[in-house]
């Protein structure tokens, strides 16, 4: 990077099925606890991208770059709508990072905003659906759990990760949940309630999901050496990566890595000058339990198809010696509004370094990664983030 | 729902499988690319027809469908490995999803999705089904 960037400013609202909210309500709230959480009226903010998805099918608007800045009163700085499907969060993140270390501007905000509950749950899934191939996926019916419950047929086929397995990501997120006030599904689950929940797409079932959810998150980044007018305590971006791959799953090499995932991870774990073994705490896209353990797999915290058995020893808990993976609750029980959840990521990884995460907090952390996909894996984000003191 | 995809609406024989083969690299691609990943610039595709026969690389059963697809569900989708080596998504019919596994043999069949009142063009689906090994 030109310049070392640090995040000065984090801010999000409540997720869940918040039907008194509107889409401009969300942003305005997570962007006003960004500004206060820096110290800052707002007149320091000099442009703003946005990750969402589809607020024209959530919502039935467009345009919504120009609709945040007017709402947030912040006209007439430039802002930026970012889509990348469930990975829009991140890679406006990733934007606001770039545009800061390249001297364009210095004081960036980066939000993501979803509102997703006004819409029917056919109407979501199949909205959810434009994130895959429409040609030569959805055409054919298949949706988002179909593509992952495919993803997870082939782990188990090949690695030999059972059904149990599978529910012990799920029943992680929802107990570190309960200590996160802001996430959606605050209350534990048991391995058995995930095997017995509905089917979705065998063989994934209700429980293996992440839910529809609406909410908003905003961070504030500017350069290192200014981070100081702002916080006491600046947290470095030491990588920020991205990478693409096929749109359609059925192009893959391998279905059951993220090749975006391997690719971004590395560039980010070479930007960063760190072995994987070196993070101390990770949110990671649970979308859905299968994409957990193929996510701990491919960003290298544990060897290839080896996922199952770790998750059977509690390496990932937020208490385990090894790097706790989503103190948050993840996607799965935080909640996932899509174009907010990459956001979403940076502020829990903000709050760890800083040592403020409360009942979660995992001791002694200074060094985070985050890790936002797209799609079927057609786009990933991770950055890594380390304490300033 | 979207309409019926561009590769549907333009293929010449809507009984023929067509995918292309990179002549550089000899690597055979369905769906058809105009472009070949590997060779860039230096590739050089020829389109090529494929036998339709494969076997189910992985599977799930749509039980939760999308706008559209409510009256079939459940429903299996599956990737099928084309003998001729590339992977394509699609829906297995005319079987109990008991009956598919990984490795399961089918073949391609096509479904005829909707007619274009204007100009009279038949509109078709690529399928597959069970092969069932007589005796
Ligand atoms: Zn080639």
């Amino acid at each position: 990077m030109n310049r070392d960037v640090a995040i000065v400013g984090v801010g999000m609202t409540r997720f869940g099925e918040l039907w008194d909210k509107s889409f401009d309500d969300l942003f305005v709230e997570a962007g006003l606890e960004a500004l206060e959480d820096a110290g800052m009226s707002g007149d320091e903010i000099e442009a703003m991208y946005v990750g969402n998805m589809s607020a024209g099918r959530f919502i039935d608007q467009e345009h919504v770059a120009s609709l945040i800045a007017d709402r947030s009163g912040l006209t007439p700085i430039p802002c930026t709508r970012v889509e990348a499907a469930c990975a829009s969060g991140g890679l406006a993140v990733r934007q606001a990072i770039l545009a800061v270390a390249s001297g364009m501007y210095d004081v960036v905000l980066a939000g993501g905003v979803e509102k997703m509950t006004d819409v029917t749950t056919e109407e979501a899934t199949a909205t959810l659906a434009t994130a895959a191939d429409q040609e030569w996926e959805a055409f054919h019916g298949v949706t988002f759990p179909a593509l992952y419950a495919m993803i997870a047929r082939r782990h188990m086929h090949e690695y030999g990760t059972t059904r149990e397995h599978l529910a012990l990501p799920p029943v992680k997120n929802h107990r570190n949940a309960t200590k996160n006030p802001k996430a959606q599904f605050r209350f534990e689950i048991t391995v058995e309630q995930v095997i017995e929940s509905p089917l979705v797409a065998d063989p994934l079932r209700l429980l293996d999901c992440s839910p529809v959810s609406d909410g908003a998150a905003a961070v504030i980044v500017c350069p290192l050496e200014m981070a100081r007018e702002f916080t006491d305590t600046p947290i470095v971006v030491r990588a920020t990566a991205q990478a693409s791959d096929s749109l359609a799953l059925h192009d893959r090499e391998d279905i059951t890595t993220l090749r975006a995932t391997v690719e971004a991870a590395r560039s980010a774990y070479r930007q960063a000058g760190i072995e994987p073994e070196d993070v101390d705490v990770a949110e990671v896209h649970d979308c859905f339990s299968i994409a957990e353990l193929v996510a701990v797999e491919d960003l290298g915290f544990v060897e290839k198809g080896e996922s199952g058995e770790a998750y059977h020893e509690g390496m990932f808990e937020i208490d385990s010696d090894h790097v706790a993976v989503n103190p948050s609750g993840g996607l799965k029980a935080k909640g996932h509004p899509v174009g907010a959840s990459g956001v979403a990521q940076v502020v829990e990884i903000v709050e760890q370094l800083r040592g403020e995460a409360g009942k979660r907090q995992v001791d002694g952390a200074e060094i985070g990664l985050t890790h936002n996909v797209g799609g079927s894996g057609g786009t990933v984000v991770v950055h890594i983030f380390e304490r300033g003191d | 729902m979207g309409g019926v995809p561009r590769f549907w609406r333009s293929i010449d024989n809507r009984y023929r499988l067509v995918g292309t083969r990179c002549e550089n690299c000899g690597e055979v691609y369905f769906p058809p690319r105009v472009v070949c990943p590997k060779c860039r610039r230096e590739g050089e595709m020829k389109e090529v027809e494929l036998s339709g026969r494969g076997e189910i690389y992985t599977y799930s059963v749509v039980r939760v469908p999308p706008e559209g697809f409510e009256e079939k569900a459940p429903y299996v989708v599956a990737i099928v490995k084309l003998e001729e080596g590339p992977l394509v998504t699609g829906m297995i019919v005319d079987c109990d999803p008991g009956e598919i596994d990984i490795g399961t043999p089918v073949e391609a069949t096509f479904r005829r999705v909707s007619e274009d009142g204007e100009d009279g063009v038949i509109y078709y689906s690529l399928e597959f089904r069970p092969v069932r090994r007589e005796e």
